[in-house]
C-alpha cells in the first residue's frame, strides 16, 4: 500500500510538471514533448489500475499517433514562435484565478464526498484484459463500435477536404 | 488500490491546467494540445472508476474517447494548416474575422 502510494505521488508530480510544462513552454515543439510525457504517466496510472490493455492503447494511439500528427503539423508550419505580447492583457490572471476557483470547487467536492475509499476487493481474473475488452466490446458494445467506423470514415474524408487545395484556374 | 479520490484529485488537477491552457495561450496548436490534456484526465477519471465499480464500461468508454481524440486531431489539425495557408498565422488572436 505505501509502496503504492509513494509511486503515485511521484507519477503525479511528474504529471502535473508535465502539463505545466506544456503550458508555461515557449515553443510548440517542447509543449508537444512534454505532453508525451504526462500521456506517457497516465499510461503508467493505467496499468495501476488493471487497465493493461487500455495502457497499450494509450502509449500506440495518443503518445504514438496523434503526437506525431501534432508534431508533424509543428514542423509544417515551421515551428513558428508567436510574439509573446497579448492583445488582453487582463485575461491571463484573470484565466489563472477562475482556474484557481474551478480546481478548489472540485477539491472541496472531492474532500467531502464520503464513501468513495478504496476498494480492496482483489478484481477478476483477467479483469481489463485484451480478452475481456474484446469480449465487451464485440458484444454489448457493437453499435458504438460501427459508428466508430462511420466517425473515422467522416475523419479521414474531412481531413482531405479541408487540406485539399484546388488549382487556380487562370 | 488507492483511494479513488487521490486518481480524482489528480484527473481534476489535469484538467483544470487543460482548461488554463486554452484561456491563457494564443497558439492555436498548443490549445488543441490542452484540450487532449482535458480528455485525458477525463479518461484517467473513468478508468479509475472503471476499477473501484470493478466494471469494465468505464475502460470502454475509454477506448471510444481515444477514436473521438484521433479523429477530432485529425480534423482540427487539417482546419489549423487551412487557416495557416489563407492567414499566415495560428495566433488566434489574428483569427476576428470569420471571411475566408
Amino acid at each position: 500500500m505505501t509502496g503504492q502510494l509513494i509511486l503515485f505521488i511521484i507519477l503525479a508530480l511528474v504529471a502535473v510538471a508535465s502539463a505545466l510544462g506544456m503550458l508555461f513552454s515557449r515553443s510548440a515543439v517542447y509543449s508537444a514533448l512534454f505532453l508525451i510525457i504526462n500521456f506517457a504517466v497516465v499510461a503508467v496510472f493505467y496499468l495501476l489500475l488493471n487497465a493493461p490493455f487500455i495502457a497499450i492503447s494509450q502509449v500506440s494511439v495518443y503518445a504514438g499517433a496523434i503526437m506525431v500528427l501534432f508534431l508533424f503539423v509543428i514542423m509544417l508550419l515551421g515551428a513558428v514562435q508567436l510574439r509573446s505580447e497579448h492583445t488582453l492583457t487582463w485575461q491571463q490572471p484573470l484565466a489563472i484565478g477562475l482556474g484557481l476557483i474551478l480546481m478548489a470547487e472540485v477539491v472541496y467536492l472531492l474532500a467531502t464526498q464520503a464513501g468513495l475509499s478504496a476498494n480492496t476487493s482483489a478484481v477478476p481474473e483477467g479483469f481489463g484484459s485484451p480478452q475481456a475488452v474484446g469480449l465487451t466490446l464485440y458484444t454489448s458494445y457493437l453499435l458504438p463500435f460501427e459508428v466508430t467506423s462511420i466517425l473515422l470514415l467522416v475523419a479521414i474524408v474531412g481531413a482531405i477536404v479541408l487540406t485539399h487545395q484546388v488549382k487556380k484556374k487562370e | 488500490m488507492l483511494p479513488v479520490g487521490y486518481y480524482l484529485g489528480l484527473s481534476a488537477v489535469l484538467f483544470t491546467l487543460g482548461t488554463v491552457g486554452v484561456l491563457i495561450r494564443r497558439n492555436s496548436i498548443i490549445i488543441f494540445m490542452s484540450i487532449e490534456l482535458m480528455l485525458n484526465s477525463a479518461n484517467l477519471a473513468f478508468v479509475a472508476f472503471a476499477r473501484y465499480y470493478q466494471a469494465l464500461d468505464g475502460q470502454m468508454f475509454v477506448f471510444f474517447v481515444m477514436t473521438v481524440a484521433a479523429a477530432e486531431v485529425a480534423v482540427g489539425l487539417a482546419l489549423i494548416v487551412a487557416i495557416f495557408r489563407t492567414r499566415q498565422s495560428i495566433n488566434v488572436d489574428d483569427l476576428n474575422v470569420l471571411k475566408g
